[in-house]
């Protein structure tokens, strides 16, 4: 491979890395934080792009993203009212959500598995019209996805040092210690999905138009693979750095992923395998420390049968 | 200040775990004072805490806190005017967040928004180094990161930052080891004492159960079998109140813990 193919490959990379990392975000704030792993998370994120599809090819691109973050922060609120008010618990939520999402992803676009937007404009050809004739034109779709990156990064490192945001970290923590601060838990859980669930939405709808192209199943495994990035950014940044840094790991983590995804393309690695790689890299980075811990039980036992052995019985 | 009705809560009720946790109690706290509870185990006592805090619903009866009925309020709505510490110091503060952002939580200062400024630290750092633990310059270490004793002293602060109309300690030197429980047990008087904090503590040590405070309860299988202050309470003995227990329940405290602090 050329250094030129792989610069090509890794501004791929990152495009679809910061995008996706904007999903990564969401699950930094509802599994890292919250402590809630949002299955309705492939659900949302279809719901995002939709939504964003739909308001762009009728002419807003702009226009577009809020209307996303909005249908994505009534998911959550309905994800979090499913758990908060009417005792389901979280992951069962999250999964009836995530099933009911499909049918109002396939209503919202009027019964079409894929909608096309290569005769409209979206927020990336508009800024790729604007950045033509400077320097950055070859990069501006890097710069759009990495201005919302940097917005909602921002945006989350001042939240969560807000008492809304302490709030919502110390439910995640411990819900016993928020009550007696005398805060809702309900309150905070239920604040924490919208926003980031609104962070998914904006994420999808952001994949729709740099793709040119909406479909029904785009979102389909997307939890696991921004569960990867996720654990992969905590490799970087552990639970007890300061929150500015963590947010920092979870992009790298996004990045990072999509990196290795690309190159294993290129090595002949079939397209569908991403989605097992992604279960995989989840399974081992949780189970991973739990084996680690579990290693002296197993020399013990290994030491014991080999006593055994010489002892003769 | 504190005053239960008739308070009445059953367990399972209906089926063969069925348990009269709380057996028609009444209670009236006066405003300043300190109630120390003793009991066996299984007797009533975290369970009248919880009915206190709101918990679980009664059944029936009335818990009234400064002359409003506050029965029907969620817990998170009481624990405006109710301090609670539980015998685990892991329960009352969040270990990922910092020992300042927990305190801004306790703290409060009301707008969601707020971010901890520079005149909140000061006034945490004063608050802090009452606690005589260093706690004061690590400020942004982390809460898990701190020894049973400290996280223990630190939700004592937390709990009565803003000066509780009831404080409950629930055992909340159990746990501890017996140089730090002594310490944390003269911070809770210390903090007690100038704030005119009232206050329930629930102990299995029989001799700071008469040494604190200026009333003793007695609880068994849901109900409050003795209620001594005043005189009466001035002479009694650890001796004394095992035989009284005796009398009164009709058999011997089962509660090991409380036995093995007899001599």
């Amino acid at each position: 491979m050329t250094f030129d193919k792989f610069l090509a490959l890794s501004q791929t990379a990152m495009e679809l890395g910061l995008i996706n990392s904007l999903t990564v975000l969401s699950l930094f704030l509802s599994y890292s934080m919250l402590n809630v792993c949002d299955l309705s998370t492939d659900g949302c994120f279809t719901l995002g792009a939709a939504a964003g599809a739909l308001v762009a090819i009728a002419g807003q691109p702009w226009l577009s993203l809020p209307a996303a973050m909005l249908a994505g922060a009534l998911s959550g609120l309905v994800t979090a009212l499913l758990q908060t008010r009417m005792g389901i618990q979280s992951l069962l939520a999250g999964i009836v959500v995530n099933t009911a999402l499909y049918s109002v992803n396939m209503a919202l676009t009027g019964n079409k598995a894929t909608l096309s937007m290569n005769k409209v404009p979206t927020v990336f050809s508009m800024a790729r019209d604007a950045l033509k004739s400077t320097p950055f034109s070859s990069v501006s779709t890097l710069l759009v996805a990495l201005f919302f990156v940097l917005l909602v990064g921002a945006f989350l490192c001042l939240f969560l040092k807000t008492r809304l945001g302490l709030a919502v970290r110390a439910t995640g923590s411990n819900a016993d210690m928020v009550r007696s601060s005398s805060i809702n838990p309900a309150f905070t859980t239920t604040v924490g999905l919208c926003i980031s669930n609104s962070f998914t939405a904006l994420s999808g709808c952001l994949m729709a138009q740099q793709q040119k192209s909406f479909d029904i199943n785009m979102g389909s495994g997307m939890v696991t693979v921004a569960l990867a990035s996720l654990l992969i950014g905590g490799v970087f940044f552990g639970k007890h750095r300061p929150i500015p840094l963590r947010v920092l790991g979870v992009v790298l983590g996004a990045f990072l992923f999509r990196l290795v995804y690309a190159l294993a393309l290129r090595l002949d690695m079939p397209a569908f395998m991403l989605k097992a790689v992604s279960s995989i890299i989840v399974i081992l980075a949780i189970s991973g420390p739990y084996l680690h811990s579990q290693l002296p039980v197993m020399r013990q036992h290994m030491r014991a049968a080999r006593e055994r052995r010489r002892d003769g019985c | 200040m504190l005053m239960l009705q008739n308070v009445r809560k059953v367990f399972h009720p209906g089926t063969a775990d069925e348990k009269v946790a709380l057996d028609h109690i009444d209670l009236h706290v006066q405003e300043g004072d300190f109630v120390s509870i003793i009991g066996a185990n299984g007797a009533g006592k975290s369970t009248l805490f919880n009915a206190i805090c709101g918990n679980f619903t009664l059944d029936s009866g009335s818990v009234r806190l400064a002359g409003r009925e506050i029965s029907a309020l969620p817990p998170h709505v009481r624990s405006r005017d109710i301090g609670r510490l539980f015998q685990d110091p892991m329960r009352g503060s969040a270990p990922d967040m910092s020992i300042e952002e927990n305190l801004a939580l306790a703290a409060g200062s009301g707008k969601w928004m707020h971010r901890i400024n520079a005149r909140d630290r000061a006034a945490f750092r004063e608050r802090l180094s009452l606690l005589g633990m260093g706690l004061e310059d690590r400020m942004r270490a982390p809460v898990g990161l701190l020894s049973g004793g400290q996280r223990q002293a630190l939700t004592l602060l937390m709990a009565t930052y803003h000066v509780p109309r009831v404080l409950l300690l629930d055992e909340h030197t159990a746990a501890l080891d017996p140089g730090t429980a002594e310490k944390v047990l003269n911070l809770t008087r210390e903090i007690v004492e100038n704030n005119h904090i009232t206050c329930l503590m629930i102990t299995h040590n029989m001799q700071s159960a008469l040494d604190l405070g200026n009333r003793t309860l007695m609880m068994n299988s849901g109900r409050i079998i003795l209620d001594v202050s005043g005189r009466e309470r001035q002479g009694l003995t650890v001796r004394d109140l095992t035989e009284r227990f005796r009398e009164l329940s009709g058999s011997a405290l089962n509660n090991d813990r409380m036995l093995l602090g007899m001599t």
